[in-house]
């Protein structure tokens, strides 16, 4: 069993297509679509690397990123996703505390790398 | 013999006394607020300017020459006097309500305060009475001669025009001290007046002392005097009846209108009660001057050779007796005459000149501010000075070019002619209302001109001004134009032709004119003011009789400047007055500064009006008022301007911020767009980008690999309805769309639409009603199908009831036709009701949308463009829209 990825995304597809490559790498990928209780889904099984959407159904990405950097997980190494491509949004994830900041679409290479250098062995 | 050197020294001693008792008397009224001045005597010995030199000498010469009728001089003034109640108390009345300064300001103030009228009549004082001020230097030129002339006087050859000048600048220096010392308002000069009262002392005492000479001390008695009358030339004169009415005419109106006589009887009135005792004390003064004029001609005729000048009969008799000190009393008499008059007379011309001409000027030649801020009293006590000098110069200047000759002569009755031209006027000023400002100016003007054409330039001799030619043919030879005989009339005597016909014209424009112009609203107001003044004043009132105690005018300087700057004037005007604490006695100087500095707050008129109100004095006029109203005007015009503005600035920072917060709204709104666009089109860019590289990379199974061919294919049409949806949301935004107009029944449309939902599970039941939807319609039926589809969708989609039902219902008539669609899922709450119609809006859950949340954006353009619209119809137990056509209906279903 390999490290665990938590994936929080709402795109069925999306979510399909990175638990595919994460699989194929070795990692455990669990997913979680709703932003609501993306937080208290840390809280129950704190992963290796979190993979977090920004705009997620019920709760903006950002909204959840900085509440985990204030209590349940300084540390957790995050890779923030976003499909609007802004530099504001990218200098929000920075100030907020991302680790890592990708903007969609991605290569399969790209995020693959990420996830080795963020949460690799 | 009586030297030059003694004449001289009891002249100097004579204006000296003069001096002293001016200064006295201004002494005195600084003190007690002229209270001791106020006094029925000294009022009416200051009358007596009317009887100059030329009366005092003259009068004597008028009798050996013309008889009795020396006498219609004197009766002009007293008939005015006896009837004073009519005109005179009228006019001292409204001197004092209207606060009038001279005659000039008189006829200004009457006609609407008419700057024109005021130049006017000064010009016409000025032009009058420059002659009589040379007539007088000329009578004491004369006076000095005939002591020059007794034999062994010792001053053979002197000049006596040099004469001339040193009195003239004596007189200058007297009116520049006394005419100017202070600036009255009320243009009062208590040291002048008790000077020319004790002048006119000195002239009645001097021609009394030569008549009761003649009488008793060289005919012996009345009856002796009288039969030498009755034997004497004199008594041969018979009355010339046309004379004698226009000569006592042309008095009385010169008594009215001459500007001394308006300066002593108007505006040096203290009270109007004086008048009374001057009705009968004037004439009474007058009757005395003249008693004695005929016997003392009767005498110089029978006592002097032949040819002797019987204008000095009242000096020569007394040399040719041998009573020298009699004849320096006459000179003195002579000398009083001379100078009171020329001394009122300037004062008087001195304030129209300066009040009409030269500060109307200076005000406009200077800027607003300055004028306001700067030393106004200052500039004006200058003009009333230059004004003096300049007057005394032109009556000097007259005397020297006349050459003092046979011109002079007649110049009193000339100057009375001339001046009299303002009667009309005034007279229909003070009794008509409707005597307006235009026929008062035409009527002087004219007048003025026949007074010029037929007697003043005539006056320098024929060929002086006027060529013989003229005088004899008239101008171009029109004969009815002749100076002396106007419109063919002969034989008048000039004086008389003159007035007779200038006073016609004058009156005639006058009524003529008043009648067929209008006055201006001011001219009405002061027209009401001049002819009613008995209605609107109590009585003649004057701020020192005022009631006022100290404390209201504290409390209402208090009100205006403030506690502090009202407290520290007052104990400085209690300080000044040697008391303690903050109460002074109320004089009128307190009451005049307190207005002065009420008025650099309030404005003049209403500080005026305010200080008015305490003092109970000078009843506030309607001129006040309107002063007021004024003043009140221009300040809520200046704050109103402050707060149009202010109101302007408001308005356009509103609609600054407006327009900055529409920018900024439409800025939001674009990057929101943009950013949710991007978010469109990138989401299903990522799985087509993903899938397609794993597919690459091979290594899977075929049903992995069909499945995610199917993702790639499923995203990249969902890519290419979003595009689709962008711009055909892009083309009815902008009002591009071409509109393919047909007709079809609404039930086809529907069919289509039913059909192209792709309801094709069957899970949705459809409710219909086939004979409502029969109706035929004319629109764009793709486009309208559209918008079917889109709601039929939705319901599709979105319905989250267990049996998921749409009920599709019409209603309405030709005019406007309605079709809902209801389905029995969740209604929308009342937010999204709205939100509902706008771009990106999805409102359920995304993974089962498929669409972009452009669609009810697009319907709701879609239905704008076909004149009708689109509405979420709330209350009917689950989602439902209503699409309403509009006059698209053209058959109704059977």
């Amino acid at each position: 069993m390999g490290r665990r990825v938590l994936l929080i995304e709402d795109e069925p597809n999306i979510i399909e297509a990175i638990s595919f490559i994460l699989s194929k790498d070795g990692w455990t990928v669990h997913t979680h679509a709703d932003g609501e209780t993306a937080v208290d889904r840390v809280r129950e099984g704190v992963p290796d690397l979190l993979i977090l959407d920004v705009m997620l159904p019920g709760r903006s990405g950002f909204d959840i990123l900085r509440e985990l950097r204030e209590e349940a997980a300084p540390d957790l190494p995050i890779l923030m996703l976003t499909a609007r491509g802004q530099q504001r949004d990218r200098d929000m994830a920075e100030q907020l505390g991302a680790t890592r900041f990708m903007t969609k679409p991605f290569s399969n290479s790209e995020v693959l790398e990420t996830v080795r250098a963020l949460a690799g062995p | 013999m009586i030297s030059f050197n003694l004449l001289i020294l009891v002249s100097l001693a004579y204006v000296v006394f003069l001096f002293l008792v001016a200064f006295a008397a201004e002494r005195r009224a600084k003190r007690d607020s002229g209270q001791w001045l106020r006094n029925p005597l000294v009022y009416t010995l200051s009358l007596s300017i009317y009887c100059t030199a030329w009366t005092f000498y003259g009068a004597v010469g008028y009798a050996a020459r013309s008889g009795f009728e020396y006498l219609t001089i004197y009766l002009g003034p007293t008939i005015i006097m006896i009837g004073w109640w009519w005109i005179l108390r009228k006019l001292v009345r409204i001197g004092k309500t209207q606060r009038i300064t001279s005659v000039a300001d008189l006829i200004s103030s009457r006609f609407g305060k008419s700057t024109v009228l005021g130049v006017l009549v000064t010009v016409l004082a000025v032009v009058g009475t420059t002659p009589y001020i040379a007539l007088q230097l000329q009578s004491v030129t004369q006076s000095l001669a005939v002591f020059a002339a007794e034999p062994g006087s010792g001053w053979d050859g002197r000049d006596f025009d040099s004469a001339a000048v040193w009195i003239a600048v004596g007189l200058a220096v007297f009116t520049l001290i006394f005419g100017t010392r202070n600036l009255d308002v009320n243009e009062r000069h208590h040291g002048v007046v008790m000077a020319v009262a004790v002048e006119a002392v000195v002239k009645l005492f001097a021609l009394v002392a030569v008549g009761v000479f003649v009488i008793w001390g060289m005919a012996g008695g009345v009856a002796e005097m009288l039969a030498r009358i009755d034997a004497a030339v004199i008594a041969d004169w018979h009355p010339v009846p046309h004379r004698w009415v226009g000569l006592i005419f042309l008095s009385a109106a010169a008594f009215l209108t001459l500007p001394r006589m308006f300066q002593v009887m108007v505006v040096e009135n203290a009270d109007e009660k004086h008048l009374a005792t001057a009705s009968w004390a004037f004439p009474l003064y007058v009757l005395i001057m003249s008693l004695f004029v005929v016997p003392i001609a009767v005498t110089g005729l029978a006592l002097l050779p032949e040819g002797s000048n019987p204008d000095l009969f009242v000096l020569t008799i007394p040399l040719a007796t041998g009573n020298e000190g009699l004849a320096i009393l006459s000179f003195l008499g002579g000398f009083s005459s001379a100078t009171s008059m020329v001394i009122v007379a300037t004062i008087a011309l001195a304030t129209m000149v300066s009040n009409h001409i030269i500060a109307p000027i200076w005000l406009s030649s200077t800027q607003k501010g300055a004028a306001l801020s700067g030393d106004v009293r200052g500039v004006i006590v200058l003009s009333r000075r230059l004004s003096i000098a300049v007057i005394l110069a032109l009556g000097y200047l007259y005397f020297r070019l006349s050459g003092g000759g046979g011109a002079l002569a007649a110049i009193g009755l000339i100057s009375f002619a001339g001046v009299v031209q303002v009667l009309p006027a005034m007279i229909a000023g003070i009794f008509w209302r409707g005597a307006n400002r235009i026929g008062a100016g035409t009527g002087i003007v004219i007048g003025f001109v026949i007074w010029a054409w037929t007697l003043f330039l005539p006056s320098f001799g024929a060929g002086a001004v006027l060529s013989e030619f003229v005088m004899a043919e008239g101008p171009f030879g029109l004969a009815w134009l002749r100076p002396y005989a106007l419109f063919g009339i002969t034989g008048l005597d000039p004086v008389i032709h003159a007035v007779f016909w200038s006073i016609f014209f004058n009156t005639a424009a006058l009524v003529i004119l008043s009648v067929l112009t209008f006055p201006n609203p001011m001219e009405r107001l002061q027209g009401a003011q001049f002819v009613n003044v008995f209605e609107h004043s109590a009585g003649a009132r004057t701020w020192s009789q005022g009631a006022a105690r100290a404390e209201d005018l504290l409390v209402m300087a208090q009100r205006i400047i403030g506690h502090a700057e009202a407290q520290e004037m007052f104990r400085q005007e209690a300080r000044a007055q040697g008391i303690d604490g903050y109460l002074p006695e109320v004089t009128p100087e307190l009451i005049g500064r307190l207005e002065r500095t009420l008025s650099g707050s309030v404005g003049a008129a209403t500080a005026h009006a305010m200080v008015g109100q305490l003092t109970g004095s000078a009843a506030v006029s309607v001129e006040d008022l309107i002063a007021v109203a004024d003043e009140t005007a221009q300040i809520v015009e200046y704050s109103n301007q402050l707060e149009a503005k202010s109101a302007e600035q408001d308005r356009t920072a509103r609609a600054l911020r407006e327009a900055n917060e529409k920018l900024t709204a439409i800025s939001i709104q674009k990057d929101a767009f943009l950013s949710q666009i991007s978010h469109e089109l990138r989401t299903p860019m990522t799985s087509i980008r993903s899938f397609s590289e794993i597919l690459r990379e091979g290594e899977i199974d075929a049903e992995a690999r069909g499945r995610f061919a199917g993702i790639i294919h499923d995203e990249a049409t969902r890519l290419t309805r979003l595009l689709d949806d962008l711009l055909d949301l892009s083309y009815l935004e902008n009002g591009q769309v071409q509109l393919d107009v047909g007709r079809g029944t609404l039930a086809s449309v529907l069919d289509r639409a039913v059909m192209a939902a792709g309801l094709s599970d069957g899970r949705l039941v459809l409710h219909r009603d086939a004979a409502r939807e029969a109706v035929v319609i004319e629109t764009d039926l793709e486009r309208l199908a559209q918008v079917f589809i889109n709601l039929v969708s939705n319901a599709a989609k979105y319905c989250d009831a267990a049996r998921p039902e749409l009920t599709i219902r019409v209603s309405g008539d030709a005019e406007a036709c309605q079709v809902d669609f209801i389905d029995n899922g969740t209604p929308l709450d009342a937010d999204a009701q709205v939100l509902i119609f706008e771009k990106f809006s999805r409102l359920a859950d995304e993974s089962k949308a498929g669409g972009a949340g452009l669609g009810l954006a697009i319907c709701r353009q879609i239905m704008e463009s076909l004149g009708g619209e689109i509405a979420y119809l709330p209350g009917q137990g689950g989602p439902a829209f209503r699409v309403t056509l509009r006059r698209t209906v053209r058959m109704a279903a059977q």
